[in-house]
Parts: structure tokens; C-alpha cells; sequence
């Protein structure tokens, strides 16, 4: 029995009893303790274990910054791999596991990697594994991988959610501790919008393990105060448990609230993480300091921890890290602590001071070593005693937990996340934050400034000033009062001690990653001394606490071996997360179904009834086809469906397409220009097939223009690209051609759209319409307005994408359903059916129409065929100028053909390639590709489009369907793309 | 500028309301332009360190092309006009 | 310093106090008779096969930063050879062949991991496009495998089966594909350069590029003028700035992607996976972190540094294609400079100024072209001559009407 809750003190609430387990052994805390400190109270030393030497662990320190203490939360589902301890907060019925060991923490096979060390410093792997060849992919990389990671993710689906939400205030101040309560306060009093959030679930920060007293009350009541005025302020939000993980552009900030974490049974209506994007006018880094290890023989044996997490462990959640505590430390902070356990009767065996000439002072009797330093700890998994060596004599003291303190580094990570890069201060010996501007200030320890009473100051005089700035009026407030502590006389002082020489056993810089000083050594050596060489090599800092306490030491380290100041080293780069964010909150409520939004059309309804199948496109779901009862295969209801269209009539939802309304004086040449084909002389009343290209010349989408007035169209573009379509457009008129008079709107929503395709499709329509619908009043390619019996405002269009006689009926979307059914009804007795895009497909491909199966973004109109709508005579049009590149008119490109396969009964598939008959495949044999393939219930056989080198003049030829991928090849002769009715009688009929 | 934009329009608004098209400088050169004039417009970009000129269209808001002058280095945003007066501009 | 069984027990066994660098730091010389800019991938593998396979061993490499400080060292560490057309398939897959013999050709251990790169269809069309992608695979005798659903399930459970937006149908796989340490491709390529004679010389920024009668002659340096008789650029996301000191106008854009590593977890994901419901791809690092990424942020920049919205956009995929991944906690997101060129390919030719050459437009697939570009680009400073599988990726393609335009998304390189 070594660490103890204390009998009394501290902030935990002894009345409420938490209930709570720990590689399955029930254990109890308090509340207000995190797992970290119920550990302790538990006497629960060893809680971990290392990554690659697997060497026993303990809690190190109270905060984020823990390297050991990971431990798996939860089970099931909702299991948290690698949660800190640290920064858990224990509720009822919590389980944690621990990690990266088999079969037992106490007991762990891989530890043996320890007696492998020699052969397994940086870098090793580079440099072995390789003989022979074939071992590394059978053997040494497997084993290697079995030994990644520390905690399992189940990948499981996770039971709970998240969401995410924008705040805006005039400040945002990170950090709860005293600098940032108090200028919280004074914002807050003078009416800024403030947000303060922090990461731990009590705010206070250091004032919630501070011994002083302010303005005449212990440091936690006071922080208890301040807190409640700003509770009662409207213009102030507090996010406790929110964690700020980013800076980005424009003075933003990223924070992740952890809403529920806390909870063991998480209640269904409250996300269980809140990500929050604030942005804020001004905001405040109230982050505080870290405080540093000090790299010596042995200095991860559990029991030792940061001194400064020792005096939390006691102050805050009145837990005693251990009976007779030992303090190795290079600064006075050391001191500090050793006082404050003091005072609550604990025994200090020792204070090992790295420095010759301290002034600080030690608790009474206390024994003090001055320039003394421990080179070795004593016990298995935890602390016994510490080895020091003095001026040469080495001495055995005997402690079961020792504080160590190399000094304070600010917490600055915020500030250099958008390139700046930390400046090293050779007063406060560490980095400091670089000055970035008034957007982001620096306030309290995180500013280098180390008293209690100075960070009061500092937040009072940083948030007056902003208030000032931003037009509030501060009224002047007095900086709270400290007991004993003046400005000066509290600051800590230290000596930078980046290595305690004379190790006799490992020194860890980077405890979870193992990384001990020799490695560092050894990365120089072998020329990886430049700071990101280093980390990369060693693998320092790249843990899941990205090197918090080590990296500094890393620095250090580096700088000494090379002989150079800490600042010609440098630091590595901070970047986003400050600490890890799980994708759950980052990714909010877009998941599954809601992961991009759903569009259905307006005769979706009316699919739905008539039994229809749908499918994914894009963001639409589109009837797929209607099967009837009795049919086992899709096949079978396409085959049915087509069969009907073309020998009486169908009716097929084709809403999903863009459809967008063209005025304006100058709306035909901005047609014109928009399409590779001419439209200025379309005439009132008729349609045209268009086709676009990109200014590269390859065609980028394709469609119909209609024109109802001189100065109004209609265009429908492909259901894919409707909105990159809508973008062009508005590119073009708005920044091509500025002067042109034409404004334009999308109006894909508004109406519902109908193909009626197939020979009976006119008396179909013709009993809804009273105007007359006959060939010569309503011929191919007519377009206009009508009103439908009952008065029903719509369009109608001669258009035909499957060959047959067709209309496109439009109508008002709401009225989409009713018209349908209409439709439907007029149909009956000519025997109409409801047809799919399936179907659709099928009756194009019949008739060699195209799709953006064909059109790639590769394609030219004379690749498919339609060279013959690109207009030469136009003088300008997107794409014009260089489809006369060479490469655009090669003889030798791919050309649209038709394929029908030479054994009737075979089949052919999208995606196969083409090859020569008795060629062996390769890319220079290459000939082309299927673009579309399907069955033809007309034909009766299989057909396909493909492109094909000189296409169109090797109609007749045999060629080589090849579908390696899926082992399938066949023989097929290449023929015209047009299968069925090739002079379009049904078309015009 | 990667986190808001202030349209001219619509106020400041998130990025994800926009989509970028690219260098606003480029002018479109007349039909009768050489192949080269051609080729340069199309293929090639200046690609500055530094000051430049950008096409971001708020195709989530009032569908304007708006002229986002920034900086691709520090990412601050100098100024955004609307791309039509820019383009009437530039060809003035 | 040669990598054996013997070397390692030797230096063990003497406390490691043994080991040399891994390449020198040496001070320029006046002249080289190629001078490399950019000590990234490319520019390492460059003058490691210029020097070992072309016999030009008066190489020099600048590097304005530390040694593969750019984007060698922060991408998401995939290599697979599973392009589509013509102009490209060749190209990687010689690069894909040159990874596989990687270490012993180099001696250095870069942990090729050939765990199979799949990538996720979600409709007819997608599968259509992925067939037809795996047919051209096959054409260049590189085997793929189309997977279907069932077969799916059984090879990556965790998957979102049952509830994605964009049900998943099956994918795409090619075994060989896989992972490699990239730090280690840097590092490697280095050592390799630096044994045949390369100097390689870091933190050495180049200020200007000096011509003599329309030819180069040299380069202005941070540490001065060094003449070289060739000078061959392949700076990455800076070529239009380097490409500018010699009055080139190039057809790229420099953008930034995210890339992101969660907390080392246990092994869970054991292939390469591709999201076709977006851009994600995702991989698990030797060392149990998870990589991935997805879609540049989408607009021109040169900071190496990302937006918010975009990193959530890319978590959202992930958990889209993912569900279990919900609970998993990101570490640390970064972003590269990427070379975005204006049809998604990459550009290795001579230029427009003698003894100029180019190595530029990676966009955001340069890593597993690191060999074969290094490879192909030596070949061509040394033999003026293009290599046989570069031969589409020439600069003038654009001028001519050849873009080589695997999406299909014309000139806007933010598309590609």
C-alpha cells in the first residue's frame, strides 16, 4: 500500500461514492475524481503498459498531456480505446481496461522486447528485415503489425450520436484557470459575448489544486465565485469539458464538448460530443504551463509523476500519491510541492535539487540534496526507492512515489497551428508563443507568466484591452488579492535540465512511444540531429500525447548533443487536434442515410405505388422498374417493360433531370455560345437536341432546348450534371459575357416531368389534352405550353429518348402524382405500363443514344458520333477553338460503334475491353472499351456500345469482347450503333 | 478565408457555401486569339505565392461568382467583389 | 555503411555508438553536371538512379528544407498501380515493379506492405467504370480482381453493409498494392544517392536560375552560385515557383490536402480501402495509427495547412463507409502542397530552355510514383531521351490534344 486517499481535503465529494472497475476488479472513487485519481486512491500504481518494450507504467500525470495512463472505457460498442485516465471523469458504473498487454497487465509476455532492446533502438526496422526477400511480407511484417497500437477498436456501429453547431462571440477565451476567469469576468461585465471554454469538467484550472488563497478565500472558492457571476451574465457561455482543438482561418476555432462521456447511461435526446466552430472576434489562450520530466536512469517506474500532478493529486481530489515521497527536482517548484504534501502530514524522504545554489525552502526536517540527481529507480512495477548520486557518492533513498519537476514549458500549441513557429525565450527558457496578432492573444502561465497573482493581472489588463478595442467600456477592476504570494517572489525559477547525466538504466524522453535518451543519440549519429529527422527517426512525440512532456526534453536533448542553443533547434510542427477528436464528432449527424442529402422525385410516390424498385443516382432515388407478380428477375420486368413501350405505350418518371429557364433579349446567343450546335434560330414552339462541351472540347453534357418565346427557354440537362450545368451557366453569364442580357433559374424542383413513350402514346395523351396533338399540328420536336384538361398548367414536348413516338409532359410538381395517375388511367386500355430508367436504358441503347456511360469527359461530339452538330460556322461557342487540336481529331481516336455479339446467345458487359482477333492483350493492342451493354428483348440477343479505334470504319469486323477482370471473352461484330429502326419511322410517326 | 468568406451579397458566410473555380485573372480570348492564347488560357496558371485572384461561386447561396482576392500563403482575405462587376471591369 | 544481419549484431553489441550517417552533409562543390531541385521523393530517386542505373554520378540534390520535408513525408503512404488509361497504366505499374525490389536494391528497408488496395463501388456505373478500369489493368498484364458483395463481407466485415447512403456493391482490389514507410523512401533514396556520390545538400534554398544564351548554367543558391550542366526540377507543390525563375509558365495549380493518423490502435484494418461513395481511403500504419484522406480543400494555396470544414467532410466519409469508426480519435491532421496539374497527370519532360528539365504535376499521387519517376527522369536528363512508359506524360500534351484525363473533369485542376 503506497498511495492513499487522504483523510480529508480536497474537492471530491466524499458523501457521493462511485462504484466503478478496473480490469474487472470493483474498485470506488468520489465524485469530482477523475479515473486517474480513483486509481491512485486505489493504490493502483501500474496502469499501463509501454508500446514497444511493454515496460510497466503508472499515472504520470493529472492532465491531457499523460503519456501511461491509457485505458480502455466502456465495452461493447462503446468501447474508447486510449481515453486517458488523466482527464476521465469517474462516474458510477465506469469499467476500464487496460491496454497493450497479454495476458495480464501484471504479467506480460511482450515485456521480453525489453531484453531485445539492444537490437531494437530507433530506427531498427530500417535497417533489418530485409533477407531474405520473401520473409518480410510472410513473417516479419506480420509480427510486427500484431505488435502495433495500444488499445482495440471494435469497429463496431457506434450506438450513440453527435453533433455539430457554430457559436460567434466577440471573445473566446480558452482555458477556465485564473487568468482566464478573470478576463471572462471583466468581459463578461462589460457586455463582450464571451465564451469560456475549458477541457476539464470543473472550471478553476490551477486555482482547484492552488494552496494560496485570494481575496481572503481558499483559491477554489474563489474560482467557485467567479464562476457563479458568470453563470448569472446572459452575454456569457461557459463550456466546461469542451476542449478547443484547433485554430483555423479567420480567428475560427474548432472545440469538441463532450457532452455525455461522463455518463453511464447516456440519455437518447443529447448527442454524447458537441463539435463547436466559434467564431470569434477576438480570443484569449489561457492554457496555461507544463510542466517538464526530467529524463534520468529509471524515470518511468510507476510512482513517479510530475510534482505539480502529485500537489493536484493531494489538493484537488485529496489523494496522497504516496506514504513517504521523494522530489527530484531543478527548480523551485519541487519545493512547492513538497510543502503542500507536507502539510497534509505526508512524508517527504527527500528533495533531490539538480541545482547548487537554491534558496527555496523545504518543508521543515525535510532533507534537501543539493546538486544531487537520481540516476536509478528501484522496484518491479512500482516505485521503491531512488538511486542519487552527489558528487560522485551514490545513496539509496527509500520512497514509494517521486515528484520530479524539471522546470515549465507554456502551453502555446493553439497559437502555432497556422504556421507560425514557437520563439524561444531564453528568460523562461522554453518556447514561447510567436506574436500573432491581435486576433489571438496570450494570457496567464501560457503567456510566461507564472504567479498566481500576475495571471489574475494578466487576464484582467488582456480582457480590459479587448473590450476597448472591440468599443465596450471596462469599468477598471481590481486585481484580486493573493496571501502571501507577491508578483516576484512566487515566480518559479528554474534550471533547464533537458538530461540527468549518469543514467544507469533507460532514460525515457517519450515514455508511451520508448524512446530513451540513447536513441536520440543514436538519430544524430546516423544524421537525423534536424528536430523533424529526429522525430521521425526516434518515433518522439508521435505518440497519442504527441509529445506534451517529451518533446521540450527531445529539444534539449538534441541541442546539447549538438552544441547549439535550444532555439537553433527548434520544435517540431504543431498542428490540429490539441488533443485527439474522434471522427464520431467531427463527422456530427452525417452518417448512414443523412451522410449526403436524399432527393426524390415528385412522382416518387406515384413509383411507390405502382410497385416500383429504386436506385441510387447520384443524390436521386429513381424508379428502377415495376415488377409484376410472377416475375423472379429484374430481366424479366425490363424485357416486359420495353417489349411494351415499343409495341404500345409506357410511362417513365424522368423529373430527376435539370431543367432550367432561359429570358432575356440576349438568351439565344447566350445559347448559342453555351452549346456546340447552333440555337439562335431555334424557332418559337420547337425543341432541339444540344449538346455542350468544355473549353477543352470534350462534351461535357447533353440535352434539349426549347423555346417558348424569342426570349424564353427551357433547357433539360442530364440528371448527373444538372448542377454543374447550373454552375457553367452561371460562369458564363456572369463572368464570361457580364453584358449579355439573360438571367436564368433553376427550375428542376418545380416541375414533374413524364416521358409517354411508344406507338399508342398520343391517344393516350390526346384524351388529356384538348388541344389537338396530331403529327401535323404537334410534329416531332414541337414544344410548348398547354393546359390539361382541368386546367392544370403544363409543357409538352415532342421528345423521344427511346425511338418511339414520345412526349415529355411536364407539370407543376405538386400536381405531378395526380397527372401520373391520370396518365396511367388514360392508358389502360392500351394496355400502358410504368417503365424505369432499367428500361430507359435498354430502349437508348437500342436506339444508340447516349448517356454519360459514354460521355466520360473524354469524348468529343465527333467520337460519338455527333461531329455533325459541331458548328464550324459559329463564331464563337465554348470549346470551339481548340477541338482543333490535333489530338481532338486524330484519325486513329476512339469511335462510338454498336457491337452485337457474332453467337447470338452470348452476352456482353459494360466495361470490357476490345481487342483484335489473335491479338495477345496489352495497352498497345488495346482497341477500345464497352460503354454500355445490355440485353435487347427486340433483337433478341445481347447488344453493346463501344469506342472503338476508327470506329466507324470497321463496321463488319469481328473483334475480341474482353472481360479479363471477369474471366468472360467473346467474339462480336462491330456494326452500327443504331440497333432498331434506323430511319426513325416510329419516331415520326 | 478557409473558414469564411465575406460575400458581398450575403454577408459572412461558412466555405462549405462555395465552390472554387479557380484563378480569376484569365480573360477568355477573342475566337480569332492564337492557339497559344488559347492553350495559356486553358492549361496554363500562374499559380502565385502569394497575392492572387480567385473564382468562388456561393452555389449554396445567391449563385454569385464572386472575385476573392487572398493570399495562398497566409490565407487572409484581402478583398470580395461580385465576379460580373469585376468582368465588366476587366473588360472595360 | 552496408545494413546486414552481422551489422546490426555487431553494432548492437557495441552499444550502437557504431553507426555512421546515413548520407553526408557535404559543403556544394562549384559545378555539377546536374543539379536537382527539390530533396524530396523524386529528386532523391532521381539522382539515386541517375547515379547508379545512368552513370552520372555528379549529381547534386538542394533542398531548401530537411531532407523529404515536403511531401515524401506527409501523404498517406499508399502505392498501387490501378489507373485506366493508356498513358498512365504503364507508368505506375513500372513503378509498382521498382517498389517491389525496393529494399534490396537500396538495402534499406522501406516496409512495402502489398496488403491490397480495394476500392468500393456503389452503383452499376461505378462497377461498370471499375471494370473497365481492372480490363485496362489486365491489358498491362497488372492482375485485379473484381470483388462482389458477399465475397466483400467476408474480407472487410466492418464495412457499412447495411446502412450507407451509397450501398456498397462490391470493389475493385489489386493485391500488389499496398503501403510503404514513407520516411523511410526519403531516407533511403538518400543513402542510396549519397553511396554512389550524390551530394545532397539540405537547407540550401534555390533563389534563381542563371542563363547564358538561352542556356542554364547554374543556380543562385542560399549558400551561393553552383554551376551545373543540367538542371532538373522536381519541386513538387513550388514548380511554378522554381519553373518562374527560368520565365516558365506551367500548367499547374498548388493546393492543399489533408492528410490525418488517429491513435495507434491494434490491428483492425488490414487493406487499403477506397471509398467510392466520395474520396476517403484509409490504411493502417505498421505502427497502428489509422491513415487516411480524401479531397484537397479545394483551393490554390502553398500553406501546409488545412480547413476545418474539409477535415470534417473527410470524417464523415470515413464514418459513411465505417460506422465502427465513430469512436476512434483522430491525432493529428497536417497538409501537403500538392502539384495539381490541369488533367490530374503528372509531367516529366524536357522543357522550352536547354539542359532544363521537369518534374512536376503529381497531384496528389506522387508517392507511389516516387521510383518510377526518379527512374523515367534520370533516364531522360541522362539519355535526352523519354522512357519508353513516360512517353504520354510529356508537356506539350496539352497543346497537342493528348491530356492524359484519368477523372474525366477537363482543365480545372481542383476537379482532378
Amino acid at each position: 500500500m503506497t498511495a492513499y486517499r487522504l483523510s480529508s481535503g480536497g474537492l471530491v465529494d466524499r458523501s457521493k461514492v462511485l462504484s466503478f472497475t478496473f480490469d474487472g476488479r470493483p474498485l470506488r472513487g468520489f465524485a469530482g475524481d477523475t479515473l486517474a485519481s480513483a486509481l491512485l486512491a486505489n493504490d493502483q500504481l501500474l496502469v499501463g503498459r509501454s508500446f514497444k518494450y511493454h515496460r510497466p507504467r503508472g499515472i504520470v500525470s493529472a492532465g491531457p498531456s499523460e503519456p501511461n495512463a491509457l485505458v480502455t472505457l466502456g465495452s461493447g460498442a462503446r468501447s474508447d480505446p486510449n481515453t486517458k485516465a488523466t482527464v476521465a471523469e469517474l462516474y458510477a458504473g465506469l469499467t476500464a481496461k487496460s491496454q497493450n498487454r497479454w495476458p495480464s497487465l501484471g504479467f506480460d509476455v511482450g515485456a521480453v522486447n525489453g531484453l531485445l532492446s539492444p537490437f531494437l533502438g530507433a530506427g531498427f526496422y530500417y535497417k533489418t528485415f530485409m533477407w531474405p526477400k520473401q520473409l518480410w511480407e510472410k513473417l516479419y511484417e506480420p509480427v510486427i503489425r500484431r505488435a502495433a497500437g495500444l488499445g482495440r477498436a471494435v469497429l463496431e456501429r457506434d450506438p450513440e450520436s453527435y453533433e455539430k453547431s457554430w457559436a460567434f462571440c466577440d471573445l473566446l477565451i480558452v482555458g477556465g484557470g485564473p487568468a482566464g476567469l478573470m478576463a471572462a469576468l471583466i468581459a463578461g461585465r462589460a457586455g463582450l459575448r464571451v465564451i469560456l471554454a475549458d477541457e476539464d469538467f470543473r472550471l478553476g484550472g490551477s486555482l482547484l489544486s492552488e494552496t494560496e488563497t485570494v481575496d481572503g478565500s481558499p483559491a477554489s472558492a474563489f474560482a467557485e465565485r467567479v464562476v457563479a457571476e458568470l453563470q448569472s451574465l446572459d452575454n456569457v457561455t461557459l463550456l466546461s469539458r469542451t476542449t478547443v482543438f484547433g485554430w483555423y482561418d479567420d480567428n475560427v476555432f474548432g472545440a469538441v464538448e463532450r457532452v455525455q462521456k461522463h455518463v453511464a447511461d447516456p440519455s437518447a435526446k443529447l448527442p454524447t460530443e458537441r463539435v463547436w466552430r466559434i467564431a470569434a472576434k477576438r480570443a484569449l489562450l489561457a492554457t496555461g504551463a507544463e510542466e517538464r520530466p526530467l529524463v534520468f536512469g529509471g524515470n518511468d517506474r510507476p510512482g513517479v509523476m510530475m510534482a505539480g500532478a502529485v500537489s493536484t493529486y493531494a489538493e484537488r481530489y485529496g489523494v496522497s500519491a504516496g506514504k513517504s515521497v521523494a522530489i527530484f527536482t531543478s527548480g523551485s517548484s519541487g519545493y512547492r510541492t513538497a510543502r503542500g504534501l507536507s502539510a497534509k502530514g505526508v512524508t517527504i524522504s527527500a528533495i533531490v535539487d539538480s541545482r547548487a545554489d537554491a534558496s527555496d525552502a523545504a518543508p521543515d526536517g525535510v532533507r534537501v540534496i543539493r546538486s544531487g540527481a537520481v540516476v536509478d529507480t528501484k522496484g518491479r512495477q512500482r516505485l521503491s526507492g531512488i538511486v542519487v548520486e552527489r558528487s560522485g557518492f551514490e545513496e539509496l533513498i527509500g520512497c514509494d512515489a517521486l515528484g520530479m519537476s524539471g522546470g515549465w514549458s507554456p502551453v502555446i500549441h493553439l497559437a502555432c497551428q497556422r504556421g507560425a513557429r514557437p520563439v524561444w525565450s531564453e528568460e523562461l527558457k522554453a518556447f514561447s508563443a510567436p506574436n500573432v496578432g491581435n486576433g489571438l492573444r496570450i494570457v496567464g502561465s501560457a503567456n510566461g507568466v507564472y504567479t498566481l497573482s500576475g495571471c489574475l493581472r494578466d487576464g484582467v489588463e488582456k480582457a480590459t484591452a479587448i473590450a476597448t478595442e472591440l468599443g465596450f467600456n471596462a469599468a477598471a477592476a481590481p486585481v484580486p488579492v493573493t496571501e502571501t504570494e507577491t508578483e516576484t517572489e512566487g515566480e518559479p525559477s528554474f534550471a533547464a535540465l533537458w538530461y540527468v547525466p549518469g543514467a544507469r538504466s533507460k532514460a525515457f524522453v517519450d515514455f508511451q512511444n520508448d524512446v530513451h535518451a540513447r536513441d536520440l543519440g543514436l538519430a544524430l549519429r546516423e544524421g537525423f540531429g534536424h528536430v523533424e529527422h529526429a522525430k521521425r527517426y526516434t518515433t518522439s512525440g508521435m505518440a497519442t500525447d504527441q509529445g506534451k512532456l517529451s518533446n521540450i526534453n527531445a529539444v534539449g536533448i538534441l541541442a546539447g548533443m549538438r552544441g547549439v542553443s535550444p532555439a537553433e533547434v527548434g520544435t517540431t510542427t504543431f498542428r490540429p487536434f490539441y488533443t485527439p477528436v474522434s471522427f464520431g464528432a467531427l463527422a456530427g449527424t452525417s452518417r448512414d442515410g443523412h451522410a449526403t442529402p436524399t432527393r426524390k422525385s415528385p412522382l416518387h410516390e406515384w413509383a411507390r405505388k405502382n410497385g416500383a424498385t429504386f436506385v441510387d443516382s447520384g443524390l436521386w432515388f429513381r424508379s428502377a422498374w415495376f415488377p409484376r407478380a410472377g416475375e423472379k428477375t429484374w430481366r424479366e420486368s425490363v424485357d416486359r417493360e420495353v417489349l411494351n413501350v415499343r409495341a404500345n405505350v409506357g410511362l417513365c418518371d424522368v423529373s430527376t433531370l435539370g431543367k432550367i429557364e432561359v429570358f432575356g433579349a440576349d438568351a439565344a446567343e447566350f445559347l448559342n455560345r453555351l452549346y456546340c450546335n447552333p440555337m439562335l434560330k431555334l424557332p418559337v414552339g420547337k425543341a432541339r437536341y444540344g449538346l455542350m462541351l468544355r473549353e477543352d472540347g470534350f462534351v461535357f453534357d447533353d440535352g434539349t432546348v426549347s423555346r417558348f418565346a424569342e426570349d424564353h427557354f427551357f433547357v433539360t440537362t442530364t440528371t448527373a450534371m444538372a448542377g454543374a450545368v447550373m454552375s457553367h451557366m452561371d460562369y458564363c453569364a456572369q463572368v464570361l459575357w457580364p453584358d449579355l442580357k439573360v438571367r436564368f433559374c433553376s427550375v428542376s424542383d418545380q416541375w414533374a416531368q413524364m416521358a409517354i413513350a411508344g406507338p399508342k402514346a398520343r391517344d393516350v395523351l390526346q384524351q388529356l389534352i384538348d388541344e389537338d396533338i396530331s403529327e401535323a399540328v404537334f410534329p416531332f420536336l414541337a414544344a410548348r405550353s398547354m393546359v390539361l384538361r382541368g386546367g392544370i398548367n403544363a409543357r409538352l414536348f415532342r421528345i423521344s429518348f427511346s425511338g418511339e413516338l414520345a412526349f415529355e409532359l411536364a407539370v407543376p410538381a405538386g400536381y405531378g402524382e395526380a397527372v401520373a395517375e391520370q396518365i396511367m388511367e388514360a392508358g389502360r386500355a392500351h394496355d400502358i405500363c410504368a417503365y424505369g430508367v432499367e428500361a430507359l436504358n435498354v430502349l437508348r441503347l437500342e436506339k444508340g443514344l447516349l448517356t454519360h456511360a459514354e460521355f466520360d469527359g473524354r469524348v468529343t461530339p465527333d467520337d460519338a458520333g455527333l461531329g455533325r452538330m459541331f458548328s464550324a460556322q459559329k463564331h464563337d461557342f465554348i470549346g470551339k477553338h481548340l477541338s482543333a487540336r490535333y489530338g481532338l481529331t486524330a484519325a486513329d481516336r476512339m469511335q462510338l460503334v454498336g457491337l452485337k455479339p457474332v453467337d447470338k446467345d452470348k452476352d456482353m458487359r459494360a466495361g470490357a475491353h476490345l481487342l483484335k482477333e489473335g491479338m495477345k492483350p496489352s495497352t498497345l493492342n488495346d482497341q477500345g472499351w464497352v460503354s454500355s451493354a445490355g440485353y435487347s428483348p427486340v433483337l433478341g440477343q445481347h447488344i453493346a456500345l463501344a469506342f472503338l479505334k476508327s470506329g466507324r470504319e470497321r463496321y463488319g469486323e469481328k473483334i475480341v469482347v474482353w472481360d479479363k477482370l471477369r474471366d468472360h471473352e467473346v467474339v462480336a461484330e462491330v456494326c452500327d450503333p443504331v440497333f432498331v429502326d434506323p430511319e426513325n419511322k416510329k419516331l415520326k410517326a | 478565408m478557409a473558414s469564411l468568406i465575406t460575400c458581398p451579397h450575403c454577408g459572412v458566410r461558412p466555405k462549405e457555401e462555395f465552390a472554387i473555380r479557380g484563378d480569376a485573372s484569365l480573360v477568355r480570348p477573342a475566337p480569332s486569339a492564337s492557339d497559344e492564347a488559347w492553350h495559356d488560357y486553358v492549361y496554363v496558371r500562374a499559380n502565385p505565392r502569394g497575392r492572387t485572384v480567385e473564382h468562388w461561386h456561393h452555389v449554396a447561396g445567391c449563385r454569385r461568382f464572386l472575385v476573392v482576392e487572398r493570399d495562398t500563403v497566409t490565407h487572409e482575405v484581402y478583398s470580395v467583389v461580385d465576379g460580373a462587376a469585376a468582368a465588366r471591369e476587366a473588360q472595360r | 555503411m552496408r545494413y546486414s544481419a552481422f551489422s546490426i549484431v555487431r553494432n548492437a553489441l557495441s552499444g550502437n555508438l557504431n553507426w555512421k550517417p546515413q548520407w553526408r552533409q557535404p559543403q556544394p562543390k562549384s559545378h555539377y553536371d546536374v543539379i536537382i531541385v527539390g530533396g524530396g521523393g523524386h529528386g532523391l530517386a532521381t539522382a539515386y538512379y541517375l547515379a547508379k542505373e545512368f552513370g552520372v554520378k555528379n549529381v547534386a540534390v538542394l533542398e531548401k528544407g530537411y531532407l523529404g520535408s515536403g511531401n515524401v513525408g506527409r501523404n498517406t503512404t499508399i502505392v498501387r498501380s490501378n489507373y485506366m488509361l493508356p498513358g498512365n497504366e504503364p507508368f505506375y505499374e513500372f513503378s509498382m515493379k521498382l517498389w517491389e525490389g525496393l529494399e534490396q536494391d537500396l538495402n534499406y528497408n522501406v516496409m512495402l506492405s502489398q496488403r491490397g488496395v480495394i476500392m468500393l463501388y456503389h452503383s452499376d456505373g461505378q462497377r461498370d467504370a471499375y471494370v473497365r478500369r481492372g480490363n485496362a489493368m489486365w491489358m498491362e498484364g497488372v492482375s485485379a480482381e473484381l470483388i462482389e458483395r458477399e465475397q466483400l463481407k467476408k474480407m472487410i466485415p466492418f464495412l457499412n453493409y447495411d446502412h450507407a447512403r451509397y450501398p456498397i456493391l462490391g470493389g475493385l482490389l489489386q493485391r500488389r498494392a499496398g503501403t510503404a514507410r514513407h520516411d523511410a523512401v526519403a531516407w533511403g533514396y538518400a543513402r542510396g544517392a549519397d553511396q554512389h556520390g550524390v551530394d545532397i545538400i539540405e537547407h540550401c534554398e534555390v533563389t534563381g536560375i542563371r542563363r547564358e544564351n538561352g542556356v542554364v548554367t547554374g543556380v543562385e543558391t542560399s549558400k551561393g552560385f553552383i554551376g551545373c550542366g543540367k538542371l532538373a526540377l522536381a519541386a513538387a507543390g513550388n514548380s511554378s515557383r522554381v519553373g518562374e525563375m527560368a520565365d516558365l509558365k506551367l500548367p499547374l495549380e498548388s493546393h492543399v490536402l489533408q492528410a490525418f493518423v488517429t491513435e495507434g490502435l491494434k490491428p483492425c484494418i488490414d487493406h487499403v480501402i477506397v471509398y467510392g461513395g466520395g474520396h476517403f481511403y484509409i490504411s493502417q500504419s505498421d505502427k497502428g495509427g489509422l491513415v487516411f484522406g480524401a479531397e484537397i480543400d479545394g483551393y490554390s494555396s502553398y500553406a501546409q495547412r488545412g480547413n476545418l470544414a474539409t477535415a470534417e467532410h473527410v470524417m464523415e466519409e470515413g464514418v459513411s463507409m465505417i460506422p465502427g469508426l465513430s469512436r476512434v480519435r483522430v491525432l493529428r491532421a497536417w497538409g501537403g502542397v500538392m502539384d495539381m496539374s490541369m488533367d490530374g497527370s503528372p509531367i516529366i519532360d524536357r522543357t522550352s530552355i536547354d539542359n532544363l528539365y521537369l518534374n512536376c504535376g503529381w497531384c496528389y499521387g506522387g508517392f507511389k510514383a516516387t521510383p518510377a519517376s526518379g527512374y523515367c527522369f534520370a533516364h531522360l536528363i541522362a539519355r535526352n531521351d523519354t522512357h519508353p512508359v513516360a512517353r504520354a506524360l510529356r508537356l506539350d500534351r496539352f497543346a497537342r490534344g493528348y491530356a492524359v484525363d484519368e477523372a474525366g473533369a477537363g482543365p480545372q485542376p481542383n476537379l482532378h
